[in-house]
């Protein structure tokens, strides 16, 4: 920059021909482009676990939109990530009344303790993002959780831990005086 | 009651319920089969408005004479959204369907999107029904394959095309305007209403947007006729001529504090106590009930002498709720701190507001702060005031927003400072003795931001 120089390279594509492929698949779904937005931003996002702001520049270009129109509509969406990419797995503990009444929230503060991290972070080996949800339409099952597509019923704190074994995930170990 | 034989989950528990091969065996799609043949769109219409089916997705408007809100003769095309974004707090009857009969709800989609007119319908579900999403779209293309979608369908000349549209966790999709720009690839926000999306809705064209139930409903209304849904339920009250009657089996769900949490379908009109007692098998842990929410967190606190009050379209209003919403009854024990169960509602809403208007916006976030002050033990006794001020002020129906959240994040404090105040004023008296006098302004720094 000092000598008035700027840099040329372009960013890396993130888009894959798979991932284009995907996209326009959805295009005869709908009268415009723009409704492909959400569609475009799940498929990205399921394949990277998160949606950086490249992607967004390449949806658009697909879409024919304004770049600021795609991150407009995915910031709406608190899904979608863009700092960092998700956990391998990403789990949803339910905080809403059904499962507060029964323990949610403090499942979620077990699992937060255990992992060393509060919810909406990743584990430090990237196996985890553990974040908190508003009802999951589950209330039967209360507390629950949404691990990646697969719903936890009924649980209890030896559940989680069990959970976060199956992942093979550092957890903190509670000395028996923290209990 | 006894003589009520359940239709809308008659199927679930079956081996394999999911599938076209079981939803036929137990006589499925014969209603569809029927409609095609024998009735013109405009009598499906009208045998919908006969029946006296009101939405089922909270609003309880009239299914029938929304669908004839769409204009006459319109060159097209026309949209049917089915709202699958079920999120309502202590809701899941349209998870069930969707997940234990599919096909039940894509007969009363394909029969209503006939009866409108619709060439494509959208099906707006939330992303956080994963199997719902895997059994609706094996469901979808059996019928593809069945004929039952597609061009042409049974040699009809009516043809027609469904698809799954994904929404990304946010409550405000469920409002049906909302609905409508998120699937238009924008943000979620409601749309202020006339043009109401009958005349222009999704892509600017004639829109329905029906609730799951609601469709589900359709398919035995026209396979049992509208005589038939309007033998069960509650009828008008002759002397009202605004009560449009409560008709038809209803889904109730019933979670919290309760021996058998679970999705129970009754008549509707039956009492909370009923639900409670002779579905739910009564209050957990041997302990009574101190409150209920009646139909999702929106519409408000029932307390333990109003549990007799019917859970249908009109009574409720009657004891100070908002409506019966989606008959999503949530039960508390007599252990509850209403500060605690206040603090869950306004955490909710405020993570929820979709930020369009500022009273909602604003006024959600400075209830939960100052709710959240409270439950810490710095409340005043004013603080009361000013939730209810917040409460009596946010809204469609004090006409300060455009959509209905606010409504029913007010509901929830108007309800509980009113029918529990002596509860939150002792509570603010113990945690706070030497400041809960004070009426002068509480420093910034109190007021927590993090949630």
């Amino acid at each position: 920059m000092s000598n008035g120089k700027v840099s040329q390279e372009q960013p890396a594509r993130v888009l894959t021909p798979e991932m284009i492929d995907e996209i326009r698949s959805y295009f005869s779904r709908y009268p415009t482009r723009q409704a492909v937005t959400l569609p475009a931003l799940h498929v990205v996002n399921r394949h990277l676990r998160w949606v950086p702001p490249q992607a967004v520049e390449e949806i658009a270009q697909l879409l024919e939109l304004p770049p600021a129109q795609v991150q407009d509509t995915l910031s709406f969406y608190g899904f979608f990530r863009q700092d960092a990419p998700c956990g391998q797995v990403r789990a949803w503990v339910c905080r809403s009344i059904s499962c507060a009444l029964r323990g949610g929230e403090e499942l979620l503060e077990h699992m937060c303790r255990r992992l060393g991290i509060r919810p909406g972070q990743t584990t430090p080996d990237g196996k985890l993002t553990l974040e908190f949800a508003e009802c999951l339409g589950a209330c039967e099952y209360a507390p629950c959780m949404l691990a990646g597509e697969e719903l936890h019923k009924c649980m209890t704190t030896e559940d989680a831990d069990r959970f976060l074994e199956s992942l093979g995930v550092q957890v903190v170990q509670e000395s028996a005086s923290q209990k | 009651m006894a003589e009520f034989e359940p239709v809308l989950l008659a199927n679930v528990g079956k081996q394999e319920s999911w599938t076209r091969r079981v939803y036929e065996q137990n006589g499925g799609y014969q209603a569809l089969r029927r409609v095609l043949k024998t009735m013109t769109p405009q009598e499906v219409v009208e045998l919908v408005k006969a029946s006296g089916l009101r939405g089922r997705g909270g609003a309880g408007f009239p299914t029938g004479v929304k669908w004839s809100f769409l204009p006459k003769d319109h060159p097209g095309p026309v949209y049917f959204c089915l709202n699958a974004d079920e999120s309502e707090p202590g809701t899941f009857n349209n998870r069930i369907l969707m997940e234990h009969d599919p096909h039940q709800v894509l007969e009363g989609t394909i029969i209503s999107a006939y009866a409108t007119g619709a060439s494509v319908v959208y099906i707006y579900l939330r992303y956080e029904y994963p199997l719902c999403l895997k059994r609706l779209q094996q469901a979808i293309d059996e019928c593809y394959e069945a004929g039952y979608l597609g061009r042409d369908i049974l040699g009809s000349g009516f043809s027609l095309d469904v698809y799954i549209h994904r929404g990304a966790a946010a409550y405000i999709c469920g409002e049906e305007t909302g609905l409508i720009e998120s699937i238009e690839g924008k943000r979620a926000w409601p749309r202020i209403k006339p043009p109401f999306p009958a005349v222009q809705g999704v892509f600017g064209k004639p829109t329905v947007v029906n609730n799951v139930e609601t469709v589900a409903c359709v398919t035995h209304i026209a396979a049992r006729g509208a005589e038939w849904f309007k033998s069960i339920g509650v009828p008008a009250d002759p002397n009202n001529p605004r009560d449009a009657g409560s008709y038809g089996p209803k889904l109730y769900c019933l979670s919290g504090h309760v021996n058998r949490p679970g999705c129970y379908e009754a008549p509707l009109g039956i009492t909370c106590r009923e639900l409670i007692e002779h579905f739910g098998q009564g209050v957990w842990k041997g302990r009574r009930a101190k409150a209920a929410i009646p139909g999702g967190i929106s519409m408000g606190l029932l307390t333990a002498q109003e549990l007799d009050t019917p859970l249908d379209f009109s009574s409720l209003q009657k004891v100070g709720c908002l409506g019966l919403g989606t008959a999503a009854v949530v039960v508390m024990d007599e252990t509850v701190r209403i500060i605690d169960y206040l603090y869950n509602s306004c955490r909710f809403f405020a993570h929820e507001s979709c930020g369009q208007c500022t009273p909602c916006r604003e006024g959600t976030a400075w209830a939960l702060r100052i709710v959240d002050r409270i439950r810490r033990g710095r409340g005043r006794l004013v603080d009361l005031d000013i939730l209810l001020e917040i409460g009596n002020t946010i809204g469609i129906i004090p006409g300060t927003t455009i959509c209905g959240l606010a409504d029913g994040a007010a509901w929830p404090l108007k309800n509980a400072i009113t029918k529990f105040r002596q509860e939150l004023e002792d509570f603010i008296r113990r945690t706070n003795p030497q400041g809960y006098m004070q009426s002068d302004p509480v420093p910034l720094e109190l007021h927590t931001l993090e949630h």
